[in-house]
């Protein structure tokens, strides 16, 4: 009964996410030379703070993927706003400025989206696909072709990304790793349990009930794809912090991260399923396996083949399940 | 052939005592069935009797447990639906199985298509979707029209041609006629005597029973996933059969108590949309049940969609409480306390992934809302509550919707306008596919709301329904609405008559 409270009785499906880690964890634990290295707090502050990033923009494509849309432009909003960050910088601008203008420049790339898609009926695939190339652009323009280089640094930004303080222990943890989590409480309470976050489900679920049950579909995408590129533009923030420079060329194939992070947390890319909690430990799982490959010093291309191998294995499970569902639900 | 003269003796197919169960769940407990060369035979049964258990075991989707069955006198085990086609049993499943973008002719023999060197023979192909489409009567049928531009009776006929193609012994129709109007479904009726006198064994699911009687040569009823009677149509009652189905006697499936009838609720004053309807003119009061009747497209759908707002108006005016009230949409529409039921609840009507909580409060959240967060426990009580009320059979009110029986999907759809407190409610084939016990359930709530001044629009393709249910009842015939007279001053064959549009003459007078 308690589940009742989350709107899904599907335990299982909603743990999955922390199953498939507790399994890497263990597999890991399994290996003499990762078991000394890997599991220091020093390495697990790297790893977390590694996953910020991916995890910030992850939470902003659950809304996205949850509504039963994509957004692809991601990675190309994350590398714009690490430039306006930059240039604002440079600017001379106060945390406050540029957090707020950055996430704004982000909104209104999510507003272009959403007022693209739902105004022409068109499909998210293919506008996202469009803004990807369009906000790239605009960060090469913006940045001149080149990354910027404030010549001041602004100290409260570069402090979101950085992990060189006391690295030997856990504590104490970047700003950005404690903002993600915090945003992570945030988005799930919204997502979970606000009227909004019940209309997004609806929405991905089935577009045409969302209608007849009232529910003003245009306006609510249009709030999803905002909300998305709020949380891109501030994984742009990161991003800037974490190289301490505008990078037009940066975050290339981020989306693609983004959205495995997404779908490894449990959603369907059809709608209608998907959690925060699960996409951020999606994200975490991506950055451990990454940080074990270094550990091992297995060569690059053996890490891309392990992500890859993870991906199809989490969507495997997305696609196992509905079909022994189907085969129970037919017997009678 | 000597084989044909025994086979004339052993029936064409026989079902001993079949049993299956999945985990926990006795799906099938002991089923025997007989059936004869070229019989009709109905097979009748509430929504969870086993029909569909019994049915997937025949076309080889489902081994059985324990049971024999014997097919021309031979053990008969199909190892999978393509090993029983072959075996010339075929399946007509409830919902289509066409791939709306194909043409018929290509639909019709899809995974038969006459081969050569790997190459489609298209000359043969037309030529047996065109043997096929005569057999059931439709050689008119457009071969290279897309499946997708038919309408859903002509849709159901491809799908019989289809069967068709393999020469089949025996066909298992499942609600064949959910979806059809009453011309369309006297035309597959035709089809299936065709059938019968060339001698393919029909086996005949339906929930409606009137029909069944029609169709059928003989019956058997399912009942808990066992056979609780059979016998030949002839000789039985319909009060006999259903008390066989539900265990207990029905005797009165149309409840109707005395009520009163208010003020004007809702008045459509030449109300068209853009393609459907053309003119409707109706004036819906306070404590009534107004049925509006048609054939398959004759725009009542439209008519109520346009007036909740999904779909654009286009002329006239819609009145609602004595203001009006035209363009609109659907959230407006339901804050001023109209609901509409949708005529399909799985592609339209439910968020079948969702839980039946979700599914019965959506419309009006804020009930169960403070400070912008829903309250899971109000919610899990609010549908509890409803869940009761309606005799919903789930396990908890955060089961998924999708894994419903019909009969309870469609309790969930209709719990939503009650939790929304709909005052005007616009049921669009609102007992479509569902068991007789949850359409005596739903006939009893209607009556139920109209007795508390309630307002309610119900569209049907099933006429002893609406004359049961409804105080006045319209009939829609291409887009245009007759007169609403009360139910005493109509008969059925006027009705009939109106909507096959035959009834001017009769009419002015």
């Amino acid at each position: 009964m308690k589940l009742a409270q989350f709107g899904s009785g599907d335990f299982l499906k909603a743990i999955r996410p922390f199953v498939g880690l507790f399994v890497v964890l263990l597999l890991f634990m399994m290996d003499a030379e990762l078991r000394s290295v890997f599991f220091k707090g020093g390495n697990f502050k790297t790893i977390l703070t590694q996953t910020v990033i991916v995890a910030t923009g992850a939470m902003g494509m659950t809304m996205v993927i949850v509504s039963g849309g994509i957004d692809l432009s991601a990675g190309s909003v994350v590398a714009l706003c690490s430039v306006v960050t930059a240039r604002l910088i440079e600017q001379g601008h106060g945390l406050a400025a540029v957090l707020t203008l950055t996430v704004l420049i982000g909104g209104l790339v999510g507003l272009a989206n959403g007022g693209i898609i739902t105004a022409f009926r068109m499909m998210p695939f293919i506008v996202t696909l469009g803004m990807m190339g369009i906000a790239r652009g605009i960060s090469k323009w913006l940045a001149n072709n080149q990354t910027v280089n404030p010549d001041e640094p602004l100290e409260s930004v570069n402090r979101l990304m950085d992990n060189s303080q006391s690295p030997l222990t856990f504590f104490p943890l970047p700003d950005g790793v404690w903002l993600v989590l915090g945003l992570a409480v945030v988005m799930t309470v919204v997502l979970r349990a606000t009227v909004f976050g019940r209309y997004v489900f609806a929405i991905g679920s089935n577009e045409d009930t969302a209608r007849l049950c009232g529910i003003r579909v245009s306006s609510n995408k249009i709030a999803i794809y905002v909300l998305a590129g709020v949380f891109f533009g501030l994984a742009g923030v990161m991003q800037f912090s974490r190289l301490t420079q505008g990078d037009p060329s940066v975050a290339i194939g981020l989306e693609l991260q983004i959205i495995a992070a997404v779908v490894i947390g449990g959603a369907s890319l059809s709608g209608g399923a998907g959690s925060i909690p699960g996409s951020v430990i999606g994200a975490f799982m991506m950055a451990c396996l990454a940080n074990g490959s270094g550990i091992k010093d297995w060569p690059n291309y053996m890490q891309e083949i392990i992500i890859g191998v993870v991906i199809i294995l989490a969507v495997g499970m997305d696609k196992v399940e509905p079909i022994l569902q189907r085969f129970f639900r037919r017997r009678t | 052939m000597s084989a044909a003269d025994s086979s004339a003796l052993m029936p064409r197919l026989r079902v001993e005592r079949v049993a299956k169960r999945f985990g926990q769940t006795v799906a099938l407990d002991g089923v025997s069935l007989e059936v004869a060369a070229g019989e009709v035979h109905a097979l009748i049964g509430e929504n969870g009797a086993g029909k569909s258990t019994l049915m997937k075991v025949l076309s080889g989707a489902h081994c059985p447990d324990a049971g024999s069955l014997m097919l021309n006198g031979q053990p008969f085990e199909p190892s999978d639906p393509l090993h029983a086609r072959n075996c010339g049993v075929a399946m007509i499943y409830q919902e289509l199985n066409l791939a709306p973008d194909l043409s018929v002719e290509e639909n019709i023999l899809l995974g038969r298509e006459p081969v050569a060197f790997g190459w489609i023979r298209r000359g043969e192909r037309r030529c047996s979707a065109m043997r096929a489409l005569e057999e059931i009567g439709q050689p008119q049928m457009p071969l290279d029209a897309p499946v997708r531009s038919l309408t859903i009776a002509q849709q159901q006929l491809v799908e019989i041609a289809r069967a068709l193609v393999g020469e089949p012994r025996v066909l298992i129709m499942d609600e064949p006629t959910s979806s059809l109007t009453q011309v369309d479904t006297e035309n597959l009726f035709r089809v299936i005597e065709r059938m019968s006198q060339r001698g393919v064994s029909v086996i005949y699911i339906s929930h409606f029973l009137e029909e069944c009687q029609r169709v059928a040569s003989r019956y058997t009823v399912l009942r808990d996933g066992r056979s609780v009677g059979s016998g030949a149509m002839a000789g039985a009652t319909l009060d006999r059969i259903i008390q066989l189905m539900v265990g207990r006697t029905v005797d009165e499936i149309y409840p109707r108590t005395s009520r009163s009838i208010g003020e004007p609720m809702l008045e459509l004053r030449g109300v068209a949309g853009l393609a459907k309807p053309i003119c409707v003119n109706l004036t819906l009061h306070a404590g009534e049940i107004v049925g509006l009747f048609g054939l398959v497209g004759a725009g009542r759908t439209e008519t109520l969609r346009a007036v909740f707002g999904l779909d654009c108006l286009a002329k006239g005016s819609v009145t609602v409480f004595g203001g009006e009230d035209t363009h609109s949409s659907p959230a407006k529409r339901l804050a001023k306390g109209i609901g509409l039921l949708s005529e399909d609840r799985k592609e339209e009507g439910l968020l079948l992934g969702r839980s039946i909580a979700d599914n019965l409060t959506l419309t009006r959240l804020s009930l169960l809302t403070r400070l912008g967060i829903v309250n899971g426990l109000v919610q899990a009580a609010a549908a509890g509550k409803w869940m009761a009320k309606l005799d919903v059979k789930a396990s908890n009110a955060a089961q998924p919707v999708g894994e419903l029986s019909g009969g309870n999907q469609q309790k969930i759809a209709l719990g939503r306008l009650l939790h929304h407190e709909a005052e005007i409610l616009l049921l669009d084939e609102p007992t479509r596919g569902i068991d007789v016990g949850s359409k005596v359930q739903i006939y009893r709530l209607m009556n139920e709301l109209a007795g508390q001044g309630k307002a309610l629009v119900f569209v049907s393709s099933y006429l002893p329904e609406l004359l049961g249910v409804c105080d006045r009842i319209g009939v829609m015939c291409r887009g245009k609405l007759s007169e609403l007279r009360p139910v005493d001053n109509w008969s059925e064959q006027e009705i009939i008559r109106a909507a096959v549009g035959q009834a001017e003459t009769g009419e002015a007078a």
